[in-house]
C-alpha cells in the first residue's frame, strides 16, 4: 500500500456536533442480532417525529417511508442494519462464570481478556484469560477454543443473567482527532447515515428506509423488509472493513487491502452475495467525481451486505452497497475516519438528489 | 445448429455481465416468440403460446451467464490480481488466456508456487502486456472470461461455455421448432446461475409458472478412470434429473419425462447427481412452490476452459423438450 492520502493537518470533519452525539449513542448501545431492542429505540425516538410512515415489522425491522413531491419518483429503498456481532450466554457454570456463543462473525483469537456488558441492563463481565505466569509456552501457541473461554461476572451480578442473554465488548465510543474509536461502527455508520438523510430528504425521490435486523446471522431482516417495500432499486449503507496496513514482513504490495482510510466512501461491484447493478456503480461514481467528493471502489470478493437478500426478492431489485471503511471490523474496537463517513453522507444526499427515472430505463450494459 | 453454438459459446458472458450474450440471444430468437422482456436482474424471458384448456405456464430456463475473473487489484508492476466469479478451479487458470468485456486479451501467470503444488487462485495474476501500472489497460471491478475457440470435434463439441450455453442453444432451437403448443410458454435465458442461481429466482417469482423445466449440463461419469460417481455418458442421450444437491426433482415431472421420451423414441438417462445445482431449484422454491424437473446433457471437464458435449444429445433433449411443450403436461 503505501499511498495512503495524508490526512490533512488543518481539516474541520464536516459532521455536526448533533450526529456524533446520535453516532456516539447508538455504538455504546447493546443490539446484538436477534436483540435490537435498544438501538430500534433510538431509531424510533429519531425518525419518528420525520417520516410519513413508521412502523416495526415482524422481525423486528423499523421501516419508515417518506415521500417525495415530484412527479415520476424513484421508490428508492435504503437499508442499514442496526444488529452487530457479538455473544450469547449459554450456561451457568459455578462461581458465576458463563460459557457462551459467538453470534455472527468473530474471530474467536480476539476474545480472550476483552470487557463485556452482558444482556439489557449492561452487566459488566470480563472473558478471563489464564495469566501468563502459568501458562506454558506451548499454550501460548495454540489458540484458545470458544468452548473453554468463560465471562466472569462475579456472585451477585451473576445471578441476574440467564441464558440467550446477549453480550457486547465494552468498549465506549471515542474521538480521536480525525477518527472514531468504537465497537459496533458496522452498522451504526448506516444507521446514522439514514437517520441524516431522513432529516433531509431528496424531494425527488420515495425514501423508503429499512433499518433492518439479523444483518450478520444472514441477511434476514432485509428480506422480509425489501418484499414490504417492493421498491424500484436498492442501496445497502454499511461498513466494510479496511486492511490497508503495510506489510512490513514482506516485500510484497498490499494487494487486499479491501479499503483505505481516507479514500472516501466504499462503492461496491461484487462480493459474495451481491453483483452490483452497474448502472447504479456508476451512478454513484459519476455523483461523487462531480461534486467532488473522494470514493474508491471496494476490491470485489467475499462479503456480503443487505443488498445480498434485496436483490433477489420478488421479481428482482437493481441493488448496490455503499460503506464507511472502518479498520479492525468485528473485534472489539474499530477505527474509522470522521471525513470518510461524512464523504459518505454527502455522496448519498448528492446522488439521491439527482436521481430520476431514467436511470433505471435502459438495460443493464455493464 | 452448430453455427449457433459457435456464436454463443465464443460470445463473453460472466454473472452479472451478461449483457453481450443477451443481444446474441434476442438476435437468434427473432420473431419466434410472441412477447420478449428483460427483468431487473437482465434475464431475458421470451413467451410463446397461449394457454389452451389443458395446458399450463411453463418455465424453461437456461442460463447464459458464464464463470470469469474480476479485477480487484493492478499492482505497481501492472500486473492484475483477480477475484472468482463462480466456480473456478485455480488449476485450469495457469497459461489460460482471457478476454475482457471490452475487448483487452491477456493471460494469467503464477508465481511463489513449489513444483506440483496446486495454486491459489492469489498465487495467479493477469498479464495483459502493461508494463507499469500507468499502461495498464484494465481497472478495479474489469471482468474477463476465458477465451477458447468453439472446437467441432463431429459428434463431440468443445468449448469454454457449454456450462450453459449449449442450453440456451437448446431453448432457441426449441423455440424455432416448435409448430404449436396448448401452452404458455415463458423461456428464461437466466443470469447470475454461477454465482448462485439468482436469475432464476427472480424469474420464476415474475413468470409464477405452474410447471418449470432448467436445463443445464451435468457431470458425466465416462471418462477413463470412471472416478466420478455418475451413471451419465455423453451420447446416452438427454439426462432425466431426478436428483442433485440442490433440489430433488418433481417424481410425477421426471416420471412424465420418462413416458414422453420412451413414447416418442428419444433416447435418455437418468441423472443422479450428488454436488451441484440448477436453475431447477429457484423454481422450485418460488412463491408458494412449483413442480420443478431439469433436462441435462452430460458434459466433461465442466468450469475448465474445454466442456465437451456430444451433439447427438444435442439433438435429442431439442425433440424430447419440443415433445413435452407440444402436448398438455400430466401430473398424476
Amino acid at each position: 500500500m503505501s499511498k495512503n492520502r495524508e490526512v490533512s493537518t488543518n481539516h474541520v470533519p464536516e459532521i455536526d456536533t448533533q450526529p456524533i452525539q446520535l453516532l456516539e449513542k447508538l455504538c455504546n448501545a447493546s443490539a446484538v442480532s436477534g436483540d435490537e431492542h435498544e438501538v430500534r429505540q433510538i431509531v424510533l425516538e429519531e425518525v419518528s417525529p420525520l417520516g410519513d410512515e413508521v412502523k416495526v415489522d415482524a422481525l423486528g425491522n423499523v421501516l419508515v417511508k417518506r415521500l417525495g413531491q415530484r412527479k415520476n419518483r424513484v421508490r428508492v429503498m435504503l437499508a442499514a442494519h442496526m444488529d452487530e456481532i457479538g455473544l450469547m450466554i449459554v450456561k451457568k457454570h459455578d462461581n458465576s462464570l458463563f460459557e457462551f456463543d459467538l453470534v455472527g462473525g468473530i474471530d474467536e483469537r480476539q476474545l480472550p481478556g476483552k470487557s463485556v456488558l452482558v444482556g439489557r441492563d449492561h452487566l459488566p463481565g470480563v472473558i478471563g484469560a489464564k495469566p501468563i505466569h502459568m501458562t506454558t509456552t506451548k499454550e501460548r501457541k495454540n489458540k484458545i477454543p470458544v468452548s473453554s473461554m468463560r465471562i466472569d461476572l462475579g456472585p451477585e451480578i451473576g445471578d441476574r443473567v440467564k441464558p440467550g442473554d446477549r453480550a457486547t465488548f465494552a468498549t465506549r465510543f471515542e474521538i480521536l482527532g480525525p477518527s472514531i474509536c468504537a465497537k459496533a461502527l458496522d452498522n451504526r455508520f448506516g444507521v446514522a447515515i439514514l437517520i441524516e438523510l431522513l432529516r433531509h430528504p431528496p424531494d425527488t425521490i420515495d425514501l423508503l428506509l429499512a433499518f433492518t435486523v439479523q444483518e450478520e446471522v444472514g441477511l434476514r431482516g432485509a428480506r422480509v423488509a425489501a418484499y414490504t417495500f417492493d421498491p424500484d432499486m436498492a442501496v445497502a449503507v454499511d461498513s466494510t472493513p479496511a486492511y490497508d496496513l503495510p506489510h512490513w514482513d514482506e516485500e510484497d504490495e498490499n494487494v487486499q487491502y479491501n479499503t483505505r482510510l481516507d479514500g472516501g466512501p466504499a462503492i461496491y461491484t461484487m462480493d459474495r452475495a451481491t453483483i452490483a447493478d452497474r448502472r447504479l456503480v456508476y451512478w454513484l461514481a459519476e455523483t461523487a467525481q462531480d461534486e467532488g467528493i473522494p470514493w474508491q471502489l471496494r476490491q470485489p470478493g467475499g462479503g456480503g451486505t443487505d443488498a445480498g437478500a434485496i436483490h433477489k426478492v420478488r421479481s428482482g431489485i437493481p441493488s448496490i452497497s455503499v460503506s464507511v471503511p472502518s479498520r479492525y471490523a468485528h473485534t472489539a474496537a474499530g477505527i474509522a475516519r470522521l471525513d470518510d463517513w461524512a464523504n459518505t453522507q454527502r455522496l448519498l444526499q448528492a446522488a439521491l438528489a439527482r436521481l430520476t427515472p431514467d436511470l433505471l430505463s435502459g438495460e443493464q450494459r455493464g | 445448429m452448430k453455427s449457433l453454438i459457435k456464436k454463443l459459446v465464443e460470445t463473453p458472458g460472466p454473472s452479472g455481465f451478461e449483457y453481450q450474450i443477451r443481444d446474441v440471444i434476442r438476435e437468434a430468437i427473432g420473431n419466434t416468440a410472441d412477447e420478449i422482456r428483460v427483468d431487473a436482474l437482465g434475464s431475458l424471458i421470451a413467451k410463446r403460446g397461449t394457454r389452451s384448456e389443458s395446458g399450463m405456464r411453463v418455465m424453461i430456463s437456461a442460463h447464459i451467464d458464464e464463470i470469469g475473473l474480476m479485477v480487484t487489484h493492478i499492482d505497481d508492476n501492472g500486473f492484475a490480481r483477480f477475484t472468482n466469479i463462480g466456480g473456478i478451479n485455480p488449476l485450469t487458470c495457469y497459461g489460460g488466456r482471457v478476454l475482457f468485456m471490452d475487448g483487452t486479451r491477456g493471460v494469467i501467470g503464477m508465481d511463489g508456487i513449489e513444483r506440483g503444488k496446486t495454486p491459489k487462485l492469489t498465487d495467479l495474476f493477469i498479464d495483459v502486456g502493461a508494463t507499469s501500472k500507468e499502461d495498464c489497460p484494465l481497472k478495479v471491478s474489469d471482468v474477463c472470461g476465458f477465451e477458447r475457440p468453439f472446437l467441432d470435434l463431429g459428434k463431440r463439441l468443445v468449448a469454454k461455455s457449454m456450462d450453459d450455453r449449449i442450453a440456451a442453444a437448446i431453448a432457441i432451437e426449441v423455440l424455432r421448432k416448435l409448430e404449436s403448443t396448448p401452452h404458455e410458454v415463458h423461456f428464461v435465458f437466466s443470469t447470475q446461475e454461477e454465482v448462485g442461481l439468482r436469475g432464476a429466482t427472480t424469474a420464476a417469482f415474475g413468470v409464477d409458472p405452474d410447471v418449470g423445466f432448467a436445463v443445464d449440463v451435468t457431470l458425466s461419469g465416462d471418462t477413463p478412470r470412471r472416478s466420478t460417481k455418475m451413471m451419465t455418458a455423453l451420447g446416452d442421450g438427454p439426462a432425466i434429473k431426478v436428483r442433485d444437491s440442490s433440489f430433488i426433482a418433481d417424481p410425477r415431472l421426471v416420471d412424465w419425462m420418462v413416458k414422453t421420451a420412451q413414447g416418442a423414441g428419444i433416447p435418455y438417462q437418468l441423472e443422479v447427481l450428488e454436488a451441484g445445482g440448477t436453475d431447477g431449484r429457484a423454481i422450485q422454491m418460488t412463491r408458494s412452490g412449483v413442480p420443478a424437473g431439469c433436462v441435462s446433457i452430460a458434459c466433461r471437464y465442466i468450469h475448465s476452459p474445454s466442456e465437451m458435449v456430444d451433439f447427438d444429445d444435442v439433438d435429442n433433449a431439442v425433440k424430447l423438450l419440443v415433445k413435452i411443450l407440444s402436448e398438455p403436461i400430466k401430473l398424476d
